[in-house]
């Protein structure tokens, strides 16, 4: 957790699952939300999690990071395996599991400081030192989401002055400088136009290959252009449970389940 | 939806049959807008004057101070002692106490407050239990009559912690009486913060401790300020609770043990026990008011810079 920022150390194998999911459940309060969810994610693939709102995708990105924890009242269980560590063990250095797991949500969310601050308290909270080389770091992390060249004269300036694709790579350009494993994003383009939407979408195409990365979206056609794998949630009885996933060709073009085949195709399924 | 469409319009004609017809529904339309218009009228009549009344108030205040008090506004009033309890002289040996009245107040009541505060708005639920209890009793607190501040500082501060009639004691009264605003200001401006920060800062691995003290407290700087802004103001103008807790005496004060006649208290002497002293009450009132605003501005510029350096927003 020091100023070896530039390696990524990773003690599970190579090969196999980055995280896998084993009989998930959650419930906050007495509602349960998720139940029997199993799923293994690939390393370095894309994962799209589909379904319709309220069926617990966002539930189960925030408790792959354990951001449940901040919710009062919400209960998980089961188990869930990144790598050597064990997320659910209240032994989890979540400090640490979050800087391995980055997470980007739905509304774009920079603190209300400079561009330069954004991802420079991040990076000092976890001790990378000295400040010059936190700056390169921030540097190489605006560039890789292509916001350098649009702030480099200006990295002083609210973050909040940016426009809002710009705000959510900054967003995603933070998570990157803490040289995370897995990005999770939780309908990153939900609030941008069509066109901010096309940059970070290619932006998170990029990602395939380096980093494992989960995202929960509505947009069936940029699922279907990015995703390696697909998840379909769905709630039959009130409660989300995962009722098929594979490979997103698959899913895409010969899904198993009549639920699934009438989502793909924009019909509202047989109940 | 057909269906439903087609009742709307029978409803719509079902209404109109009932309005008299032609030239007479039209009579009629006008009188209620012309209705409405003088309502309209009465009403803006109305909230302008309320306004208006506001700012004459303020006016006659403030231009009833400046213009009686500012003749006799001196730099050896400001710095000579009191003479001939206080006909004659200046309020050197006062402003002094006030200043340090107001020093150990905020030195007390702003660690306590801004504590209490990030418990209440980040540590406890909005609808727990302990939470409640706290924010009602702050509320009551707010609303004891400072006399009985006074007689409680008393009795603890003077008596039981045997700090007597001082500065001191004076100052942590005023503290337990500017509490429950600077907490309630400050628990207000943190929870105005929105969760996004939060959620941003915990999916980024930061402590609650940074986050509180690198993100949140920054952002709820605003509610901090107003808060301390409102206490300052509050402490100033204090005159019951400090009878019995820092006293009377308009000597300069040696130490924080020393008892200190704090501003308020001697307008309210010189304007109510002492024949002959309203010249100088009103140039006392005009130094009070200047040092409220003094005060003010100071902190103004200090926390605009502050949040410049520290948090910027758009």
């Amino acid at each position: 957790m020091n100023a070896e920022c530039g390696q990524i150390v990773t003690a599970a194998p190579v090969n196999g699952p980055a995280i896998e999911v084993q009989n998930l459940a959650l419930a906050y309060g007495r509602r349960t939300v998720l139940d029997g969810v199993s799923l293994a994610i690939e390393r370095g693939a894309i994962t799209a999690l589909i379904g319709p709102s309220g069926c617990g995708k966002t539930s189960f990105l925030c408790a792959l990071n354990r951001l449940t924890d901040m919710i009062p009242g919400c209960r998980v269980s089961g188990s869930i395996a990144f790598g050597s560590l064990d997320v659910r063990s209240p032994a989890a250095d979540t400090i640490g599991l979050r800087r391995r797991m980055g997470m980007i949500f739905q509304k774009p969310n920079p603190f209300p400081l400079s561009i330069r601050r954004n991802i420079d308290l991040p990076l000092k909270e976890h001790g990378v030192r000295p400040r010059r080389h936190r700056d390169e770091i921030a540097a190489r992390a605006l560039r890789d989401v292509g916001l350098w060249d649009e702030v480099r004269d200006r990295l002083d300036a609210p973050a909040q002055s940016l426009s809002g694709g710009q705000q959510q790579r900054l967003c995603i350009a933070r998570a990157l400088a803490l040289q995370p494993e897995v990005l999770l994003f939780d309908e990153p383009c939900g609030s941008l136009d069509p066109l901010a939407t096309g940059v970070v979408e290619d932006l998170i195409a990029s990602f395939r290959g380096r980093l494992t990365v989960v995202i929960v979206t509505h947009d069936l056609a940029q699922a279907r252009r990015m995703a390696d794998h697909a998840a379909m949630f769905w709630m039959p009885d009130g409660v989300g449970r995962l009722i098929e996933h594979g490979p997103a060709r698959q899913i895409f073009e010969s899904p198993q389940e009549a639920v699934t085949r009438a989502y793909i195709a924009g019909r509202r399924p047989p109940v | 939806m057909r269906d439903g469409t087609g009742d709307v319009t029978t409803s719509c004609q079902l209404v109109t049959i009932d309005l008299p017809p032609g030239r007479a529904r039209w009579q009629l339309a006008a009188t209620a807008a012309r209705l409405f218009v003088s309502c309209d009228a009465a009403i803006a009549a109305l909230i302008w004057a309320a306004a208006l009344s506001v700012l004459a108030a303020f006016v006659w205040i403030v231009g009833d101070v400046v213009v009686h008090g500012l003749p006799h506004v001196s730099w050896e009033f400001l710095t000579a002692a009191p003479r001939n309890a206080g006909r004659a002289g200046g309020i050197g040996p006062i402003l002094v106490s006030t200043l340090l009245i107001l020093a150990v107040c905020l030195a007390a009541s702003v660690p306590i407050g801004l504590g209490t505060a990030v418990l209440l708005a980040e540590f406890t639920s909005s609808h727990g239990w302990f939470g409640r209890t706290v924010r009602r009793s702050l509320d009551l607190l707010a609303g004891v009559p400072s006399i009985v501040f006074g007689l409680f500082g008393n009795a603890l501060f003077c008596v039981t912690l045997g700090l007597g009639f001082s500065i001191l004691s004076g100052g942590l009264t005023l503290a337990c009486m500017v509490l429950p605003i600077l907490i309630r200001a400050t628990e207000a401006g943190l929870r105005a913060v929105p969760d996004d920060y939060r959620r941003a800062a915990a999916a980024l691995g930061m402590s609650r401790r940074a986050t509180l003290f690198h993100v949140l407290l920054p952002a709820a700087g605003p509610g901090l300020f107003v808060g301390l802004v409102l206490g300052v103001g509050r402490a100033l103008a204090e005159t019951a609770a400090l009878i019995f807790t820092s006293g009377d005496v308009d000597r300069m004060p040696e130490s924080l043990m020393d008892s200190g006649r704090a501003l308020s208290l001697h307008i309210y002497n010189l304007s109510m026990t002492v024949p002959g002293g309203n010249d100088h009450a009103y140039a006392s009132a005009l130094v009070l008011m200047a040092l409220v605003l003094a005060i003010n501005l100071i902190a103004w510029s200090l926390a605009d810079r502050w949040l410049r350096r520290n948090i910027v927003t758009v």
